[in-house]
């Protein structure tokens, strides 16, 4: 086949470079240098202050502690789904898609009625005569918003993945004399791996950076390095240490994507979508 | 027991995302200025939304920004899947690193980075007497760039499916290359088309955090205004709209679905037969 014009290529290209390639190298630019133009680095060392350090750490506690329970709800939820029905899958799946399509903001912060002193859960467990939980504005509540924003994540790329298992590789496993348990261990969760390895980032990453979790569920007590960044930018305006944070959590994020690139032999991105 | 157990879990789940939900729609019927407590049921909020001018104006850029950026990052989304197509396995790998990169980095880091880059690209403008403005152009291109990496993702694999021998017979039977395309490829790919268009469009409806950045002062979506009504609480007319919205999409989705999954379950079935 004849190349097409570079007519054709040239758009994306321009763009690709002008707003995905270039404003990183700035946050680089920034990061790196002070006030004045001059090579520093202050704005990274900075993440060492304690109430940083603090933040950081809380945020890394928070966000694998929610990765860790959607995997552990996700996983068995993908096995129900893949087991169920012709049919009903399909109807089945878009329930967990559907609730994507009421406003996020507004979704985390339903949590807060739901959470609250006096709030709808409180409510039933006094129903109950159960002791009342105060979760709200405390990191349990952040961290009950990022399972509850994320969880679909992990749960698609899973559920593709078991989708994706041959049935024929499963009746082989019988054949050959394994049980259930042997081959749920040797066949069908190795099969699973890559899509759990997206499904571990796609809510690793954003639980790690989010801001609006925290401001809306943790109050204005719990500061994670989300926060902290976002109001270096919009607040102090101290764009280079801004700047310089964010190359701090970009690290994380890096470390994430080469482990992704790792398991995602096919660069298809292993059942995001 | 299994099942009674599976059928168990799936409830728990169902209730764990469904219930802020139900909580959404509750309030957009209270009668009541606080959400702390129910004072009877209206329908007030859905007629006091209509006549809400920063509402109604939030709205108009919500919907405005997500048909543009999704219609230009399926634009883009399908040239560049087209060029993606005929390069080497290397550099191919190399260019779709880079065009992924907003969706699996943070977005607050995609957010900042856009911000800093209109920030220098206004200094630079400057020198000529130009501004660059934050709000609508902004936000609409911090958009767009978010939504490219799933139009592409869409679309790539369904040209990587196409027989080329049918676009080169075309070709040698007199087609010119744009009616040969247009014959021939689009129909194949017009389903990968319209789901690219369909998830840029939601994930541009739904999204604050990139908007945030981008956006200025007096420009608002109705996620960044939802955002800023937080610590005055939330007016109910908000909670209005957004159930409005919801069900509007769940109806368009249970219309065009029913169609869709049928298609769906026919694949399913007739994978499932090869199985056995």
């Amino acid at each position: 086949m004849k190349k097409h014009s570079p007519l054709l290529s040239g758009p994306y290209l321009v763009w690709t470079a002008a707003f995905i390639v270039i404003p990183l190298l700035m946050i680089v630019f920034y990061g790196l240098t002070d006030k004045n133009g001059a090579f520093t680095w202050e704005n990274v060392a900075s993440m060492g202050t304690p109430e940083r350090m603090k933040a950081l750490v809380l945020s890394l506690i928070l966000s694998l502690t929610a990765t860790a329970i959607c995997l552990v709800m996700a996983y068995p939820l993908a096995l129900i789904l893949t087991n169920m029905k012709i049919g009903a899958t399909a109807f089945i799946t878009s329930i967990f898609i559907i609730p994507m399509w009421m406003n996020s903001l507004l979704r985390i912060l339903a949590w807060q009625t739901l959470l609250e002193r006096n709030g709808v859960i409180n409510q039933f467990l006094e129903a109950l005569h159960l002791p009342k939980q105060y979760l709200l504005n405390t990191p349990y509540a952040i961290a009950i918003g990022m399972i509850y924003d994320f969880l679909p994540f992990m749960l698609l790329p899973i559920y593709n993945a078991l989708e994706k298992i041959d049935q024929n590789v499963l009746d082989a496993a019988y054949d050959l004399g394994a049980n259930k348990l042997q081959t749920f261990w040797k066949v069908i969760f190795p099969l699973t791996i890559p899509g759990m390895i997206s499904g571990i980032i796609m809510v690793f990453v954003p639980a790690l950076t989010t801001f609006v979790i925290s401001d809306f569920l943790g109050g204005s007590k719990v500061l994670l390095i989300g926060n902290v960044i976002e109001q270096q930018f919009t607040q102090v305006g101290d764009w280079n240490v801004g700047s310089g944070l964010s190359l701090v959590l970009m690290i994380f994020i890096l470390i994430s994507m080469a482990l992704m690139q790792h398991y995602d032999k096919g660069g298809e991105t292993a059942g995001l979508i | 027991m299994k099942k009674v157990f599976s059928r168990l879990y799936l409830f728990i789940i169902f209730i764990f995302l469904y219930a802020p939900i139900a909580v959404l729609i509750v309030l957009s019927f209270n009668d009541s200025r606080t959400r702390a407590k129910w004072g009877g049921f209206t329908l007030r909020w859905y007629a006091a939304m209509f006549r809400n001018e920063t509402i109604m104006d939030a709205l108009r850029n919500t919907l405005l920004i997500a048909v543009l950026s999704a219609l230009i990052a399926t634009l883009l989304g399908l040239t560049a899947a087209l060029s993606l197509n005929r390069m080497k396995q290397r550099k191919r790998t190399f260019v779709m690193g880079i065009i992924n990169i907003p969706m699996l980095n943070a977005e607050i880091v995609t957010g900042i980075s856009l911000m800093l880059i209109f920030i220098a690209l206004g200094q630079f403008l400057s020198r000529w007497g130009y501004m660059v403005e934050f709000g609508f152009g902004t936000v609409l291109i911090g958009h767009i760039t978010f939504n490219l990496p799933y139009t592409v993702l869409l679309i790539l694999p369904k040209l990587r499916q196409i027989n080329t021998s049918t676009y080169e017979a075309a070709l040698d039977l007199g087609a010119s290359r744009f009616l040969a395309f247009r014959k021939v490829i689009l129909p194949d790919i017009m389903s990968g088309i319209v789901s690219g268009f369909m998830m840029a469009f939601t994930l541009s409806l739904d999204d604050f955090v990139i908007t945030h950045f981008t956006k200025g002062p007096g420009f608002d979506t109705l996620s960044t205004k939802i955002y800023t009504e937080v610590r005055k609480g939330i007016k109910p007319e908000m909670y209005a709209l957004s159930t409005l919205m919801f069900v509007t999409i769940l109806l368009l989705l249970l219309l065009s679905g029913v169609r869709g999954n049928k298609e769906k379950a026919t694949v399913n079935s007739s994978k499932r037969r090869q199985a056995v």
